[in-house]
């Protein structure tokens, strides 16, 4: 056990390093510490160009393999990029989605066809991807979505016919950036639950397709409705067989964690540090209580990033269990929920002033009204903890109680 | 990444495991701490003959297993988490470290020596309840080759039964961290007087020992101007307890679920009540965290003690994981009395070992407010 990197890798640390350091300058300059959770709906023109520039380097999707169009990155390395990609400050990446999600899934069970499609798009940072997961029924629930898949037969197109899609998607991310969309739909109207569900992949701009931006408590609108009325699906845009759906689905959920969990968290430190800064400037940092949550803080940003450490370490492949893997959802969620509040308490009276009018929040007010999302999306603190239980620790679900009609 | 155990840290983690699930009963538990010496010695040979784990961090120039850190936190863990009744904190994460940190070759001959050979030995340094220079009150005068040590030190785990004695003792008149000499010593030196202190957790034990003109000489001085040295000692014991106090936390979520699982209330098992499944993963929360902190705190008290480049990292590696496995250990343990319902609140159960184990380890060598406050002046002074 140790937590030193080889000299090879210390090496790729200066590359990345020093390519950042040349080429996040001038136009995109003004996009430093921003364009993270909370504050996605800025300058996204400005980060798709920076991703463009980001391929042009080959520091996109670097942890994809080689054949697939990635920099085929050791665990290490993806560690080390992350690290440096955030402490340079560079922007949250616009095409995070498609790097994080819907590559890695296409890779894992898409055809030759998908791939060939899709992957050199996302490699080279010119197309974005939402995710089509929530419903307004089936949010914790994920299964009981209620979107509905048709095939409709033609003889005249590839693969006979086309998938028709009807239903309603919410909470999309970056919904009206992106050129594609990932969607779990019903190919089985009479199926329940996670039986009989297709995962698509499907074009956004299409006159099926309607999005509505949701304006959220802060003021802003990353998040997204997303109505589907006669969309169309290609035949050859159905990942895996109809029914398969769920099962690529939570393949899916399992690259959400991983080594991007260390960029998450440098991205914290930056937040971390700006709040240190503000409490010496103020003298906050003299107050024993406050002394006492900046340090907590801090502990707790160890420890989740020892936490990342351990999980990248185990052997995942052996299919063992991963507790740290269960309990990191609902641990960094919480710990960032208290940080937004350690910023505000830090900042005192002054926490209420706006950068200006009507509703233009400073990026820690920003942080502070966003991280009450955290403990929501991606599955609640309560489901975490079921979750935990149930998996971790083998305890009993609850005795299912029907509804009464 | 290499942040896992190798597999020879792997096989010394799972020895300890199965050892001491063997020797480390409710009844051995009970048996041990009933009496003043806390321990029963013949375990204690047993760890030092079939397992040598006292020999874990003597280096084998002196006849030791010349392993490092992270291998004794990984017994530590397991120690903790069977609640071994056994001077192994005292003698190996306190006396041997201080010997490793601070002696030198003669004296490190003499008393690793005695520590192989299955002797006990312990740390004395505060006398007011202060984990650092603040709480060193004894004195020493010298006198050319000659010291007189006068003083008291309380909270001193197995001082009534260690055989080697390691002090920290200022020097007349001086304060804070100036004058602060470490010296080793037999117990039985003349003028050392011990008394066990009943204490709340019985499953390890304290005492009270009065120095009254103990005569030293060069032989028995460690190292003086030690401020520095008994911090960096402390550091390395404090991450030795947080370990233990991971095991703790892990064993209490265990033995609290298996409980939930058996235990029958409204015709279903308890575990089934999403009220008391979310408690659970709370503690699974903080049990794993715990671990991963520990982990990372081995490491760093191994680059310490090899002087790597991470040994700067000490002091907040061990405020880190000493803050957040105190607040986790008393977290599960409360939380499992809770859990247990009435059968938690027994002396026949033994969550209330846990319980008590967990604040005894929480105050010593400081507490989450202190290493809070320690590490607050690393980031904002």
């Amino acid at each position: 056990m140790k937590l030193s990197f080889s000299t090879e890798d210390e090496q790729f640390r200066v590359e990345v390093a020093t390519w950042l350091k040349d080429n996040l300058v001038g136009e995109f300059e003004q996009l430093k510490f921003r364009g993270g959770p909370g504050d996605e709906h800025m300058f996204p023109e400005e980060r798709k160009k920076w991703e463009q520039k980001l391929a042009s380097g080959g520091w996109t999707c670097v942890g994809w393999p080689k054949e697939d169009g990635g920099r085929g990155c050791s665990i290490e390395q993806q560690v080390i990029f992350h690290e440096e990609y955030a402490r340079s400050g560079a922007p949250g990446h616009v095409g995070h989605i498609g790097e994080g999600l819907a590559g890695p899934t296409i890779i894992a069970f898409g055809s030759d066809d998908q791939k060939k499609k899709y992957l050199p798009g996302i490699v080279a940072g010119t197309q974005l991807w939402c995710q089509g997961y929530s419903e307004p029924g089936a949010g914790s629930d994920l299964a009981n979505v209620k979107t509905k898949a048709r095939f409709v037969e033609d003889s005249s197109v590839k693969g006979g016919g086309k998938w028709v899609i009807n239903g309603q998607k919410v909470w999309t991310s970056l919904a009206h950036e992106s050129d594609y969309v990932f969607v779990i739909a019903r190919t089985d109207p009479d199926s329940i639950k996670h039986k009989g569900l297709g995962f698509f992949l499907m074009k956004m701009d299409q006159p099926g397709i309607d999005v509505r931006g949701i304006e959220q408590l802060t003021g802003t609108s990353e998040f997204n409705e997303v109505f589907f009325d006669d969309a169309e699906c290609d035949a050859t845009d159905i990942v895996g067989k109809p029914g398969d759906g769920w099962k690529v689905a939570m393949g899916l959920l399992g690259f959400e964690r991983g080594v991007s969990t260390l960029g998450q968290q440098m991205q914290f430190q930056n937040e971390l540090n700006q709040i240190i800064e503000i409490a010496k400037e103020n003298g906050t940092s003299n107050d024993p209580t406050i002394r006492q949550r900046i340090a907590k803080a801090h502990e707790g940003l160890k420890i989740m990033r020892y936490n990342s450490m351990r999980t990248l370490s185990s052997d995942a492949a052996a299919g063992a269990l991963q507790k740290e893997a269960l309990m990191y959802k609902l641990y960094w969620a919480t710990w960032h929920r208290d940080l937004g509040e350690l910023a505000m308490d830090v900042m005192g009276a002054e926490c209420e002033i706006l950068e200006g009018g009507p509703y233009d929040l400073t990026r820690l007010q920003s942080m502070y009204l966003f991280v009450r999302s955290d403990t929501i999306y991606g599955g609640t603190n309560q489901i975490q903890r079921n979750i935990i239980a149930e998996r971790g620790l083998g305890m009993p679900r609850e005795p299912k109680i029907a509804i009464k009609a | 990444m290499e942040f896992a155990f190798t597999e020879e840290q792997q096989m010394i983690r799972d020895t300890a495991e199965s050892f001491f699930t063997d020797v480390s009963s409710s009844e051995a538990i009970r048996e041990a701490m009933a009496t003043p010496e806390g321990y029963n010695s013949e375990l204690w040979q047993r760890i030092c003959t079939e397992l040598y784990f006292q020999a874990i961090t003597i280096p084998e120039d002196f006849g030791g297993m010349g392993l490092g850190y992270v291998e004794l936190v990984a017994v530590m863990e397991q120690m903790g988490r069977f609640v071994v009744c056994a001077p192994f904190f005292s003698t190996v994460c306190m006396a041997s470290t201080a010997l490793l940190m601070a002696a030198n070759e003669d004296q490190q001959a003499e008393y690793f020596g005695k520590i192989l050979e299955g002797e006990t030995a312990t740390l004395a340094f505060t006398s007011n309840g202060n984990f650092d220079a603040r709480g060193v009150t004894a004195t020493y005068k010298k006198d050319g080759d000659n010291f007189t040590v006068n003083g008291s030190y309380r909270y001193v785990i197995d001082g009534h039964t260690a055989q080697s004695l390691i002090i920290a003792a200022r020097e007349e008149g001086t304060t804070g961290t100036d004058g602060i000499a470490l010296f080793v010593l037999p117990a039985n030196t003349a003028g050392v007087d011990a008394t066990w202190l009943p204490t709340m957790d019985q499953t390890r034990k304290q005492a009270q020992l009065e120095l009254t003109n103990v005569a030293l000489t060069q032989t028995n001085l460690m190292r003086d101007n030690a401020a520095d040295k008994l911090a960096q000692i402390l550091d390395l014991a404090t991450i030795c307890l947080a370990a233990e106090q991971t095991g703790g936390a892990q064993q209490i979520l265990d033995v609290t679920v298996d409980y939930m699982k058996e235990r029958v209330q409204f015709e279903r098992p308890i575990a089934s009540f999403q009220s008391v499944k979310h408690k659970a993963a709370d503690m699974m929360t903080k049990s794993e965290a715990a671990r991963s902190g520990v982990y990372y705190a081995a490491c760093i008290a191994q680059e310490a003690l090899v002087d790597g480049p991470l040994a700067g990292e000490l002091a907040e590696a061990a405020s880190i994981v000493k803050a957040n496995c105190s607040e986790a250990y008393f977290q599960n343990a409360g939380d499992g009395i809770q859990l247990h319902g009435g059968v938690g609140f027994t002396w026949e159960y033994d969550v209330h070992l846990y319980f008590k184990r967990a604040k005894a380890t929480e105050h010593f060598l400081g507490n989450a407010s202190y290493h809070r406050e320690r590490l607050a002046g690393i980031l904002l002074d």
